[in-house]
């Protein structure tokens, strides 16, 4: 039921549920992300999506299923381990540090030591800053870079946080609602900007915007009540009747 | 961000670094004047009076504690209510070194124990009191007895994640706890009364004019120092992960920084400069006691860096000074009035003053 490499490489899903006081947040899940692939998750509320992020990234343990990323069993590593395996994820409210420039958010996510005495004697090196000024570009943030955070727009907000995660060179970027309270030109930027990322990352997108997703052009998964309804192309999925009942027709 | 002093306008002749190392070389150059044309002969119109270099020596000493409590609040986040503990603790060390240094020339002419030790009926030193005769020990003990309260102290508290007012709360207990500690006559610390009657430092008198005057002197470049550190700490990486711990905490330790050992490295460096302060502090007004453990005391300092603008550090040293200047006009005619002052200042700074007197000449940001 799996392509080798999504097994080896990839994020892979397996018969994961999660259970709270009786209640399925998860039933039976299972889910592959090839490395590299971009995918979109939609469901109506309570279907799961958060609670799936938060499995994947250590937050919450599953009750029982397998979840793995490039082979290591990520339901015994802790949030710090599983961020430094590789998996960066975008919460839904952008929290950026208003009071430091956008170059100074950037840079404070900057791959180096972390302990305080490395903080005081770090100097930015030309690796580093080259990096720094990758990334601004990757974002679209180039001219605001001497900015403090504070004057941002929401939607620019959100695009500096994932350029933060982006520093980290995470494997797979989980970003959960990117374009809520965005503007329609915000929301197009950013259907791109991810587009732009995922060609050198995996990235999974948790959305209710249909038209963001529609933007996005990439496979689909619907869930529902803690597990898969449909997957396919968004034109497909769009179709199918159970989706149709369960998530688009109300 | 530039000054807005005449001329700020006009075509730009000095750039806002300039205009910064000016005003604070400018500010520097006034501290030393003070204490430095007290030396001219009497009767000189230039002359400075002992009473004003006593009072600037006081003030440049609450000047390093303000820094020491901006470090900690302004930049990290971290409101402690309790740093007059650790100015204190500076002060009882150096205390403990001058009444070391009375020798002989007590009341009771012990050669070895100081006065109280003696009316308490003790025939030897306490252990904790040995080393205190060292000038240098005695300087090290000031650094090292506030750095290590401050360390268990936020080692405790950060550990289990205790911030906002429950770490203050806990701060203004600990002062409080200090203060009735003190206050015991057994614990060998002069009890209520404290170490007083102090005669010489470093093998001058402590009543010649020169030895106040370069006691002074030594508390300005100690505070220049101070500023140095702060500022030169506060721009380095380090710095801007304290600012990104003070507005989100949470968003710190995502990105894989431990708050805990930030805070824990920033708390004890500002345990230390307070005790550098009070240090400083004993000798230029003669005495200490349980007294300056009071919760009070550590709030009014805490105010003092309100008033001036915290997360700048010139605004703490500038509101430490300003407060105080206000405080001994203030009660040298209305003494009661001086609490109603206080807690009207603050009020006042809350509401309209956000940013502090610092505010007051900082152009808005775009």
């Amino acid at each position: 039921m799996s392509a080798p490499t999504a097994r080896d490489q990839g994020l892979y899903l397996d018969g994961v549920s999660v259970i709270f006081d009786g209640f399925r947040a998860l039933n039976n899940l299972s889910l592959i992300v090839a490395p590299g692939e971009m995918r979109a998750i939609i469901g109506p509320n309570g279907a799961g999506k958060t609670t799936m992020m938060d499995v994947i990234t250590g937050k919450t343990r599953p009750t029982a299923g397998t979840v793995r990323f490039r082979d290591r069993d990520l339901t015994r590593m802790d949030e710090a381990a599983i961020a430094n395996l590789g998996i960066g994820r975008k919460f839904q409210k952008p929290t950026v540090f208003d009071a430091l420039t956008v170059f100074e958010n950037l840079e404070l996510a900057l791959k180096a030591p972390r302990d305080p005495v490395s903080c005081l004697r770090w100097v930015l090196g030309g690796a580093g800053r080259e990096r720094i000024e990758a990334v601004l570009g990757e974002i679209g943030l180039e001219a605001r870079a001497g900015d403090r955070a504070r004057v941002l727009s929401h939607g620019q907000k959100q695009w500096l946080e994932i350029g933060m995660l982006l520093m980290q060179e995470p494997d797979l970027l989980l970003v959960d609602e990117p374009v809520a309270g965005m503007t329609d030109a915000e929301t197009a930027q950013t259907a791109a900007m991810l587009c732009r990322i995922a060609e050198t990352r995996a990235v999974v997108v948790v959305e209710h915007d249909l038209e963001f997703v529609r933007a996005l052009g990439r496979k689909v998964t619907v869930l529902h009540e803690g597990s898969v309804l449909a997957e396919g192309p968004i034109e497909q999925v769009q179709e199918d009747s159970r989706v149709i009942e369960v998530y688009l027709g109300r | 961000m530039s000054l807005s002093l005449p001329g700020a306008d006009a075509p730009a002749r000095f750039t806002a670094a300039e205009w910064r190392r000016a005003v604070l070389l400018a500010a520097l150059a006034a501290m030393l004047a003070v204490p430095l044309l007290n030396l001219l002969p009497e009767g000189s119109a230039l002359r400075t009076s002992d009473f004003l270099v006593g009072l600037a020596g006081k003030w440049t000493c609450y000047a390093i504690l303000a820094l020491a409590i901006d470090l900690a609040w302004g930049y990290a986040g971290l409101l402690s209510l309790g740093h007059g503990a650790f100015f204190a603790l500076g002060g009882y060390a150096m205390g403990m070194h001058l009444m070391r240094l009375i020798g002989p020339r007590g009341v009771y002419g012990h050669p070895v124990l100081p006065d109280f030790m003696v009316f308490l009926g003790w025939t030897e030193l306490p252990w904790y009191w040995w080393g205190f005769g060292s000038f240098p020990f005695a300087m090290l003990m000031a650094l090292l007895v506030p750095g290590l309260l401050a360390g268990i102290v936020g080692w405790l508290s950060f550990r289990s994640r205790i911030t906002g007012v429950y770490f203050s709360i806990l701060t203004q207990a600990m002062t409080y706890a200090l203060m009735l500690a003190f206050f015991r006559n057994d614990m060998g610390f002069g009890g209520n009364n404290g170490f007083t009657d102090f005669k010489e430092l470093l093998g001058m008198p402590l009543s010649a004019r020169g030895t106040r005057v370069a006691l002074c002197v030594a508390s300005v470049l100690a505070l220049a120092g101070s500023y140095w550190l702060c500022a030169r700490m506060t721009a380095t990486k380090f710095g801007r992960v304290l600012i990104a711990v003070r507005d989100a905490e949470s968003r710190v330790r995502f990105l894989g920084y431990s708050p805990t050992a930030v805070k824990l490295l920033v708390f004890v460096l500002s345990g230390m400069l307070a005790g550098l302060a009070g240090a400083l502090y004993v000798p230029q007004v003669g005495i200490i006691n349980p007294g300056e453990f009071a919760p009070g005391a550590s709030i009014e300092a805490v105010v003092w860096v309100a008033v001036g603008g915290r997360g700048t550090l010139f605004g703490a040293a500038l509101g430490a000074i300003s407060v105080n200047a206000v405080k001994t006009w203030l009660t040298s005619f209305a003494p009661d009035l001086w609490l109603f002052a206080l807690g009207g200042l603050f009020v006042a700074v809350t509401l309209f003053l956000p940013r502090g007197l610092v505010g007051l000449v900082r152009r808005a940001p775009q």
